[in-house]
């Protein structure tokens, strides 16, 4: 794998886009958007997750095994998230008490 | 074959002297002897508290220990079982001591970190023990909320601060073999060469780096919700008991995959030369260890099916669950395969074999009906889980891990354990495994609770003859520990390859020299090869 | 001065494949990170969606100003860290000690603030052990909100703090020129550390102190 050397010029770009982020999620988190909020101030976090992964922590230029090492550990804490909310969200849907 | 005394030449053991060279070892070969000495002691304490719970249970009224320190003695067994001896077991010594050599490197990838594991291990289990000295635990070794949080009076924080740091220790260690397995292979070992003790040992290495992570925090969140009462877990703040169950099986189901798919590893080793035949369905086998891993981490709820978890996710579980037994079933059949007009010889290790095919496969398929959702109402917190999970655990992955020991145990000493002995205590171990547990299972299904430790006198029958099984199968142990460190001494010397096996591990010299191979080995054969060996016997 | 060549060690057949190894080694390290602060994620996920009222209304009794502050101040650290990974890769010794120095600097400034926030909850009767004293609405699911608060904040502290002692190692060693273009390998994974840090406060900050954030105008 060829040394991929990142300039501070690039590294800066992602900066400035990462503190624009910042003020969006907090100016739009002052608003009252009902359930977009989440929604919105969690995209907005993701989006600088993906430039932080890709563009800080070099993963756009690394192996597809470094990439697919960030994305198990994404995706089995996804898992964790998605099963034990099928419990948690479904409980009281039987009209028998405790289920 | 030429025999090599032991003495001209110079191999990992020989080749430095003094505890420092051991305690400050970064010799994979001699970590994984660190681990084989502090895992056997765990084991045979926690055989202790096995033996005492044994005998309480000889009469239905408890009168050996009080209720509370019957709470501590199975908590404790199955915490250092489960913890400080089955899961580090097989990875730490024998995945330690052979991933490298199997794959033809010359160490893991991060020496100083294996020997880091170590000592985390030993401070974890140190952490354990000084709980234990000062009381202990009482709260099983699941640590259910909130009575570990909040009602226990005992020493709580402190064993879990221990396998927090444990914990570390198996994360180590599995990160350092997904390395070493991606990127030190010899040239020629491409993925589908390699033999099946490293597809296990990698799929479970997968495991401990995804799930060993979520129990730890688990624990410091108990540890902190009753050290500090930031009260995470506590009903009256509107925190949920179910949800500690979620985050603390979520781990501990995959855990189970830990401890038998190692075994596996050996199994599939074992099998192969023991019937001079490649296993049958190579990829099978190697795609069904990756498989347990995945499907192991769909089906953590089945510890839940009376935990007032939604009925919903139970059905999901439950259905998840059946899916996970598919491929150890693969296994078990493909391994079946594998003898079926194979030159089968009856040493040892193959003894082991056998016993792990026939008590893993009763352990497995009574995994399948505890995930059955009607049954498992019936039988759970009973005898029957107990009986279960002991069928995989003792009748799965010690009787492998013994018959790897056996298998392994001329590579690693340059020693011959004697082979009679051996045998009569594979029998013994068998016969004694047997009487323990399939009582339990009855009486499991007759109703007897789980860790009650009185019970109504028609039980009694069951559990005289599980005591009885239990002192056999401690006598079972005992021999190999005790010819084992006999042979070190006065076993006959070992050949470079007493088995005529193939893989890279029986090239090299018995016991290696400190960097393993004189010339790092080119690999242009398949896995399991038995006609280069044929090509290459003398005589 | 240390030799460069003699880094590799004998494990490995050339640097090439020893930094693949070492990085590799540590995105395992990070994935199993990334499911050690999940686990309280999962805590979160679980209590917001059964308690959303009390989170928000808990939620604004953080300091958003600080809280917004705090993320930039670990972003800017991040940046700087990135930088220092490119000054050790053009061999820049100074510029590297720099840029390690000003990763430190901001670190410590996220958790001063982060100990005066806390400080104040603590004043204002709202940290659960010390003093909770919160009695208005739906107090025990507000005190849940302030029980995950603080583990979750005190978790990625106790991070932080480790991640200054790296980086001050870090720096020590490249003061006395231990890295150069041909191996930088632990101020690269030592970054990834860093960059993690800053990716779990990227998720705390909306999570925490911007629910419901309307309700304070």
């Amino acid at each position: 794998m060829a040394e991929h050397i990142v300039t501070k010029k690039q590294y800066s770009y992602v900066f400035a886009t990462l503190l624009l982020l910042t003020f969006i999620t907090t100016t739009v988190g002052m608003m009252d958007l009902g359930r977009l909020n989440v929604v919105v101030a969690l995209v907005i976090a993701v989006i600088k997750a993906l430039l932080v992964v890709l563009f800080f922590m070099h993963i756009y230029w690394s192996s597809k095994l470094n990439k697919l090492t960030v994305v198990a550990g994404v995706a089995w804490l996804a898992l964790l998230l998605w099963l034990t909310l099928t419990d948690v969200l479904s409980r009281g849907w039987l009209p028998f008490p405790g289920k | 074959m030429i025999t090599a005394t032991v003495e001209t030449r110079d191999n990992y053991l020989t080749h430095e002297y003094g505890v420092k060279s051991w305690l400050l070892t970064k010799d994979h070969k001699r970590i994984a002897l660190l681990y084989l000495a502090s895992i056997s002691f765990f084991f045979f304490l926690g055989g202790i508290f096995a033996t005492i719970i044994r005998l309480e249970l000889l009469t239905p009224p408890g009168d050996l220990v009080s209720a509370q320190t019957y709470n501590k003695l199975f908590s404790l067994h199955g915490i250092i079982m489960v913890f400080l001896f089955l899961i580090p077991s097989i990875p730490a010594t024998l995945g330690n001591f052979f991933v490298p050599m199997m794959i033809g490197a010359k160490d893991l990838a991060f020496p100083k970190i294996n020997l880091l594991s170590w000592y985390i291990y030993i401070a974890g289990g140190a952490c354990v023990l000084y709980a234990m000295l000062e009381g202990g635990v009482d709260t099983g070794w699941t640590f259910y909320v909130p009575f570990s949080t909040s009602y226990a009076n005992t020493y709580v924080i402190l064993t879990g601060v221990g396998i927090f740091i444990a914990g570390f220790s198996s994360i180590l260690t599995g990160l350092n073999f997904i390395v070493t397995i991606h990127r030190m292979r010899a040239p020629g070992l491409t993925w589908f060469r390699l033999p099946l003790f490293i597809w296990s040992m990698y799929a479970t290495s997968l495991i401990q780096v995804l799930g060993t992570p979520v129990v730890a925090v688990t624990i410091l969140l108990v540890a902190v919700e009753r050290g500090f009462h930031l009260g995470i877990f506590d009903p009256a703040l509107g925190g949920d008991p179910v949800l500690f169950q979620h985050l603390f099986w979520f781990y501990s189901h995959p855990a189970v995959y830990i401890m038998v798919l190692p075994g596996m590893g050996i199994i599939s080793e074992v099998v192969s030369v023991y019937s001079r035949k490649k296993v049958f369905g190579y990829r099978f086998v190697a795609f069904s260890s990756v498989a347990i891993a995945v499907l192991g981490f769909l089906v953590w709820g089945h510890h839940m099916f009376v935990a007032s978890q939604s009925v919903y996710a139970s059905l999901v579980f439950s259905f998840l669950s059946f899916f996970v037994a598919v491929p150890s079933a693969i296994k078990v059949f493909n391994w079946t395969a594998t003898l079926y007009k194979g030159s089968i010889s009856y040493d040892t290790p193959m003894l082991y074999a056998f016993g792990f095919i026939g008590l893993f496969t009763i352990g497995g398929l009574t995994g399948t009906f505890l995930a059955t959702l009607g049954f498992d109402v019936h039988v759970t917190d009973t005898y029957f889980v107990v009986a279960h999970f002991h069928y995989i655990m003792v009748g799965g992955t010690l009787m492998a891990y013994l018959g790897g020991m056996h298998y392994w145990w001329p590579k690693m000493t340059g020693r011959m354990y004697p082979e009679g002995w051996a045998k009569l205590s594979a029998l013994v171990v068998f016969l004694g495994f047997n009487l323990t547990f399939f009582p339990q299972f009855i009486l499991g299904y007759l109703g007897m609770p789980r860790r009650y430790w009185a019970y109504p006198e028609e039980f009694q029958v069951y559990h005289v003859l599980s005591t009885a099984g239990a002192s056999v199968l401690a006598v079972g142990y005992l021999i190999p520990a005790a010819y084992f460190i006999w042979s070190l001494r006065y076993g006959k010397i070992a050949p470079d390859n007493p088995w005529n096996a193939p893989g890279l591990e029986w090239q090299t010299s018995s016991p290696p020299p400190p960097e393993n191979f004189e010339i790092t080995p080119v690999v242009t054969s398949e896995a399991y090869d038995y006609s280069i060996l044929e090509e290459m016997k003398v005589g | 001065m240390a030799n460069h060549s003699l880094a590799l060690r004998h494990q490995f057949d050339d640097v090439e494949q020893q930094k693949d190894a070492s990085t590799f080694g540590m995105w395992i390290f990070l994935a199993t990170e990334v499911l050690f602060f999940g686990g309280m994620f999962c805590c979160y996920t679980v209590y917001r969606s059964r308690y959303p009222m009390a989170f928000g209304n808990a939620s604004n009794h953080l300091d958003l100003i600080l809280g917004a502050v705090s993320t930039a101040i670990l972003i800017i650290s991040s940046f700087t860290m990135a930088c220092g990974v490119n000054s050790a890769a053009t061999g820049a010794k100074n510029a590297l000690v720099g840029f390690l120095g000003l990763t430190i600097l901001f670190a410590a400034a996220f958790l001063v603030i982060e100990m005066s926030e806390w400080h104040m909850l603590y004043k204002e009767g709202l940290m659960p052990g010390f003093n909770f004293t919160y009695k208005e609405f739906d107090p025990g699911h507000v005190q849940l909100f302030f029980c995950m608060y603080f583990a979750m904040t005190g978790l990625h502290a106790s991070h932080v703090t480790i991640g200054i002692g790296i980086l001050a190692v870090m720096a020590i060693r490249a003061w006395r020129g231990a890295f150069g273009p041909e191996y930088f390998t632990p101020i690269e994974i030592s970054g990834l550390y860093w960059h993690f840090v800053d990716l779990v406060w990227i998720f705390l900050f909306p999570l925490y102190y911007l629910i419901a954030r309307h309700l304070q105008g």
